[in-house]
């Protein structure tokens, strides 16, 4: 498992970009799409590159999965381009579909079907499908392959629905909100499976909302809000833009007022909730806090320190929260 | 696999489709609307009425026939009806309500082949229940076989034709599973009584008769019951099952969705 997080920094993105020089894998230009009185998605273009795996990150309703449906072919466009691999979804809807492995958000399958039994019929859809029994071991499914599709808890279908994504062996994996409903073991598998999807030479695009997801899995994110991109980088180019500040989260042994920190230049802000301060800043900002505390007999007990994140950045960008309620852990 | 072929639409193997049928099948034993409804009831009634003395005594008012050799026509009539108009759409909506239908879009199997597949299905089932009812009523009750077994069988054809379009036209319009099951109750229980199901055509006053035979159950009967006596359907009853298959065909393909 701690194996396989080190593969991103390992370059893994280049090998597979070096294995040939073939054009990018999805190309969308000024996708537009509206409902009756809402615009879901608003002139949005972006690019992803083969063996990459590309996040589209935005709060509910930011048009994530209108997009991604429309690049499966499920919805038809208002305007703009999308071509996977040169192929367009409403034209070439076969090529596209051999070559797409998609996991929908909103999907079933045959209730009194089993695991085996569903696996075993995606499969002939494929000229060249992946190998059952190595997917039902990498997503936990083994001991349910005999198990009907409705007696499976919200998280093995998930499993199942990811497995059905990859069956076909695609080039892209388009996956929406793959690890809602799982616990948190089976999201760090699901982590590492998608991983490993990918230094296989799959290219990946995950819509999600869950920060630690995209900052754990993503080459490049893509920031959605109101059917539009507001930024798109790297994670830590994102976070760094948000301003590369720092913030230091503790509960003080003694009350001590605000401007005891406030007034340091390394601080920026200074927030309370319940007992806990949250110190934003910059430079060598935990030293000199716990110091000019300590300087002032207060002990910071419980300190916790984060760097900027993309939660940051959107909320920079943006001025909301990803999810306004939600409890977001960094991982 | 030759690069051309590589290069050339990917549609899905073709035992793909046999995989399909295999896993219709299984959801056909485990979930048996069809086989209750459209095998085991009419199997039933069949062994009900041979068991009554009475349907076995040859009735003047029909033609010399016994009742049980009328009942068998309109067990078939039912058997195609039941499979028809609530087997048949009812996985078509379901698997459109619940999104398999949306999933499966997403994969290169035709959508079509899921249609297909459940024509089959449920076209083996009316098969089934056209031989046992057949059988039955020859080996245990001693009716007599068909005595035009080709008119029979085309009869039989046109008659699935008729109501599998219909079916299809009620899956392509109802938005969920049981506003499916209530157009096929509408649809179903006017069309069996002019079968007979309740009232033998040959009871019928002429001009009830006459419009009975308007309708595709009734002209099914009408051709089966026929068959068995040796004649060939009569061409009235043949056009009237043909056009309701031509014209249900179409209303279906016009207005089928697949999400």
């Amino acid at each position: 498992m701690d194996r396989q997080a080190s593969t991103k920094e390992s370059g893994t993105a280049t090998d597979a970009k070096a294995g040939g020089e073939a054009g990018p894998a999805l190309v969308v230009e000024h996708l537009r799409k509206t409902y009756p009185g809402t615009v879901a998605v608003d002139d949005v273009s972006f690019t992803v590159a083969e063996g990459e795996i590309f996040g589209i990150l935005g709060p509910n309703g930011a048009g994530k999965t209108t997009t991604v449906e429309c690049v499966i072919g499920l919805r038809t466009p208002d305007s703009g381009t999308i071509r996977i691999m040169a192929f367009d979804p409403r034209v070439d809807r076969a090529q596209v579909h051999a070559i797409v492995g998609a996991q929908l958000q909103t999907s079933a399958l045959q209730p009194k079907l089993r695991v085996a039994e569903i696996l075993d019929l995606y499969r002939s859809f494929y000229r060249d499908p992946a190998d059952v029994g190595e997917l039902l071991d990498a997503l936990g499914l083994r001991e349910k392959r005999s198990a009907y599709y409705k007696s499976l808890s919200g998280g093995q279908k998930q499993r199942l629905s990811l497995a059905l994504a990859l069956v076909g062996r695609p080039k892209i994996a388009v996956l929406d909100e793959m690890t809602t409903g799982l616990d948190p073991q089976a999201r760090r598998d699901t982590w590492d499976l998608i991983e490993s999807v990918r230094d296989r030479g799959v290219t990946v695009v995950l819509v999600t909302h869950y920060m630690d997801e995209a900052e754990r899995l993503c080459d490049r994110v893509a920031l959605v809000d109101e059917g539009r991109i507001v930024a798109l980088d790297t994670p830590t180019a994102l976070a760094e833009q948000a301003g590369g500040g720092k913030r230091v989260r503790f509960v003080p042994s003694q009350p001590f007022g605000d401007r005891l920190l406030t007034e340091l230049p390394e601080v920026t802000s200074l927030e309370r909730r319940g007992h806990h301060v949250l110190v934003n800043g910059t430079g060598d900002l935990v030293n000199t806090v716990i110091l000019t505390l300590a300087g002032a007999g207060v002990t910071a007990n419980e300190v916790d320190v984060q760097s900027a994140t993309l939660e940051d950045a959107f909320v920079k960008l943006t001025g909301r929260h990803l999810h306004e309620g939600d409890e977001v852990t960094a991982g | 696999m030759s690069a051309l072929e590589e290069a050339l639409p990917a549609s899905p193997p073709r035992a793909a489709f046999g995989k399909l049928l295999a896993c219709e099948a299984r959801l056909a034993w485990r979930e048996p609307i069809g086989l209750v409804y459209g095998l085991a009831i009419p199997v039933v009634l069949l062994v009900v009425f041979g068991a009554i003395p009475s349907a076995h005594k040859h009735e003047a008012q029909l033609g010399g026939l016994t009742v049980f050799a009328v009942y068998v026509p309109i067990l078939i009539a039912f058997c195609i009806g039941m499979l028809a108009l609530f087997s048949l759409p009812r996985a078509l909506v379901t698997y459109r309500e619940l999104g398999i239908l949306r999933r499966l879009s997403t994969t290169p199997l035709p959508p079509s082949w899921v249609l297909a597949a459940q024509v089959a299905i449920n076209f083996v089932l009316a098969l089934w229940a056209l031989i046992i009812l057949v059988v039955v009523g020859v080996a245990a009750f001693g009716a007599a076989a068909p005595k035009s077994p080709a008119g029979f069988v085309l009869a039989f054809l046109l008659s699935v034709a008729a109501l599998f379009a219909m079916g299809l036209w009620v899956a392509a319009v109802a938005r969920s599973a049981s506003a499916a099951n209530v157009m096929a109750g509408a649809l179903f229980f006017p069309l069996i009584f002019f079968a007979g199901l309740w009232y033998p055509q040959q009871y019928m006053p002429a001009a009830l008769r006459d419009v009975g035979q308007l309708t595709p159950l009734g002209a099914s009967v009408q051709a089966l019951q026929s068959a068995s006596q040796g004649h060939f359907p009569p061409a009235g009853s043949l056009l009237v099952m043909a056009a309701y298959a031509v014209v249900f065909a179409l209303l279906a393909w016009r207005s089928f969705r697949w999400e």
